[in-house]
């Protein structure tokens, strides 16, 4: 301890400091407070960087979630479009079948009825054309009949007895 | 090329740590009392050695022994005796002479001025300490210029740093290994023991004090000789810096755990206040002696192996002498790298923890 | 003579004190590698008290 305060020396203690003093100022000023400064800008810059990058991948998952999402509306909006497409396909084919099917129903109706007009006319035609026929048939045998009175009537009758009319 | 160059710069590097020893080797021949008688003995050698732990008032590099004549330049030294007294320390002669300024007469002892009288007469007390007037001694001694140096190296550095980033946001060249450092400080050093919020009002200190004494360790291990961070009156002022910031950051809930350590029962408290107070004295207290005393343990263990090979020289010849010398004063010197920036790193961590513990706001109570 | 008994009552205080901080902090880095950063920090500056008192008994007793 003696030696030590021996070895102490006032003047160096002063000079120190005085050199300290300045050298904390100057330090400060001219190195120190640009150093930090520059560090913290710095630093703050690659926070923000990272900040943004960070920002973007998220927009950029969202966009992707999206995407995804219109994609989805739209292969619905297909697939019920397309669902939609066939049931009009397939409506229509049961409604111009249908349609068919009553035309043909229609026409097969008019047929029989007109056959069945047609059969009631020819029917008709026959029995005036057998009446004719008859009647001629009749006045023929009538003709020949009538030299023999006897034979004459018993024609006749055996004729008519012949002819059944329907 | 280039590999050319990194290869040539470390042989340059070791080849400095090589005369480092070397040269302290060969000043070892030095001496200052008599022509024509090296040193060889353990005395001799002890003495030299608690000359180069003290400051000196010139810049000495060679003293040849044989011929007596030093190789160095002198210091200007200005005394306060009444006056300001200033004058070249070529006029002590290293000591051999009297020195006269403005009709005082001063000597140089041990490496101190003393004011004497015309014949240069030192007397000396029980102690073998002088009993002659000392005037205050504000020279510009070796260690100042080992402060100077390292104040004006560490303004080149780190405003080129600092001019660095307004060309860009990353430093180029040398600053980029810099830059590093400032980061450790501020980030491994300031901010875990002040505080996030706090630090920045600190860092100015912290790193000026940092490099400052890296810096001047690292001298210490050159051969040039500096020995300023060994020096008591260095590190006492070191340690004041700190024992000012801290008190003077002080706030209320650091003087309250001084005077009146709170939760605590009242006779407790009375006798914590005393412990408190002692404890303010002591922190900066063990800063400067541990940085002093690192610091000087490390010069002189590097300087007694260097010693040795004298010493050694009548048992091994003088090839394994300096051989062992060598070795030993080498690996030495690798640690004392290491101690150079712990101590800086130490007295740093401990001021900031300080710091720390002054300006912490305690919230549990 | 009872300096340099002093001295080396200081010195093996002191010895015994880092030893002890030296191995708890080598066993708390082997337990947890991860906080070996920490640890060392903290070792340091326990370490460097204890040497400021060493040395502080060391020279107030030269």
């Amino acid at each position: 301890m003696d030696q030590l305060l021996n070895d102490f020396s006032p003047g160096l203690f002063f000079m120190q400091a005085i050199i300290l003093l300045i050298l904390i100022l100057l330090m400060r000023k001219f190195a120190w407070k640009p150093i930090l400064n520059s560090l913290q800008d710095r630093e703050e810059g690659i926070q923000g960087a990272l900040d943004a990058a960070e920002e973007a991948k998220k927009e950029m998952q969202n966009l992707k979630s999206d995407n995804e999402r219109i994609l989805n509306e739209a292969r619905a909006e297909r697939d019920g479009m397309l669902k939609e497409a066939r049931q009009l396909k397939d409506n229509m084919i049961a409604d111009a079948k249908s349609e068919a099917q009553a035309e043909a129903d229609k026409i097969v109706a008019q047929a029989q009825a007109t056959i069945a007009s047609e059969k009631k006319a020819a029917i008709a035609e026959l029995k005036n054309q057998v009446a004719g026929l008859s009647v001629e048939i009749a006045e023929k045998v009538v003709r020949n009949e009538l030299a023999n009175k006897d034979k004459q009537l018993e024609l006749v009758e055996s004729m008519l007895g012949e002819v059944t009319l329907n | 090329m280039k590999v050319f160059q990194r290869s040539l710069k470390y042989a340059t590097i070791v080849l400095l740590m090589l005369t480092g020893s070397v040269v302290c080797a060969s000043s070892g021949d030095e001496q200052h009392k008599s022509v024509g008688n090296p040193i060889d003995t353990k005395e001799e050698i002890n003495a030299y050695i608690k000359h180069h732990l003290q400051d000196s008032h010139d810049f000495t590099f060679y003293t040849n022994g044989e011929t007596g004549t030093h190789y160095g330049f002198p210091l200007p030294v200005i005394l306060w005796d009444g006056g300001i007294k200033a004058f070249m320390s070529s006029k002590f002669h290293h000591g051999e002479t009297v020195a006269e300024s403005g009709g005082s007469y001063y000597k140089l002892y041990h490496g101190k001025v003393y004011k004497t009288d015309a014949a240069g007469t030192i007397t000396l007390d029980d102690h073998h300490h002088p009993t002659n007037e000392k005037p205050l001694d504000f020279s510009i001694t070796k260690s100042v210029v080992g402060m100077l140096f390292a104040g004006v190296l560490m303004l080149l550095l780190f405003s080129a740093l600092a001019r660095g980033y307004k060309k860009g946001p990353i430093p180029s060249g040398f600053a980029r290994v810099l830059e590093p450092l400032v980061i450790y400080v501020r980030d491994e050093i300031a901010k875990p023991n002040i505080g996030e919020q706090k630090y920045r009002k600190y860092m100015g200190f912290l790193l000026t004090v940092f490099f400052f004494i890296w810096i001047l360790n690292l001298l210490g291990l050159t051969p040039l000789g500096f020995n300023v961070t060994g020096n008591i009156a260095v590190t006492v002022c070191l340690a004041l810096f700190t024992f000012f910031i801290v008190q003077f950051s002080g706030n209320k809930d650091y003087w309250k755990h001084i005077f009146w350590m709170p939760g605590v029962p009242i006779p407790m408290k009375i006798i914590l206040m005393p412990i408190e107070v002692l404890g303010i004295l002591t922190k900066p207290f063990s800063l400067l002696i541990r940085l002093f005393a690192n610091i000087t343990a490390g010069h002189f263990v590097v300087m007694s192996l260097i010693g040795l090979m004298i010493l050694l020289k009548a048992q091994f010849g003088p090839v394994g002498s300096t051989g062992i010398s060598l070795i030993l004063t080498l690996f030495i010197s690798v640690i004392e790298i290491l101690v150079a920036f712990l101590q800086a790193f130490i007295f740093t961590m401990l001021s900031s923890l300080f710091i720390g513990m002054a300006v912490a706001e305690h919230d549990h109570h | 003579m009872y300096n340099l008994i002093g001295a080396g009552l200081i010195v093996i205080g002191g010895g015994i004190g880092l030893g002890q901080i030296g191995g708890k902090a080598m066993e708390g880095i082997a337990r947890q590698p991860e906080a070996a950063g920490k640890i060392q920090t903290a070792m340091i500056i326990i370490g460097a008290l204890l040497e400021g008192l060493a040395f502080g008994a060391l020279i107030l007793g030269k």
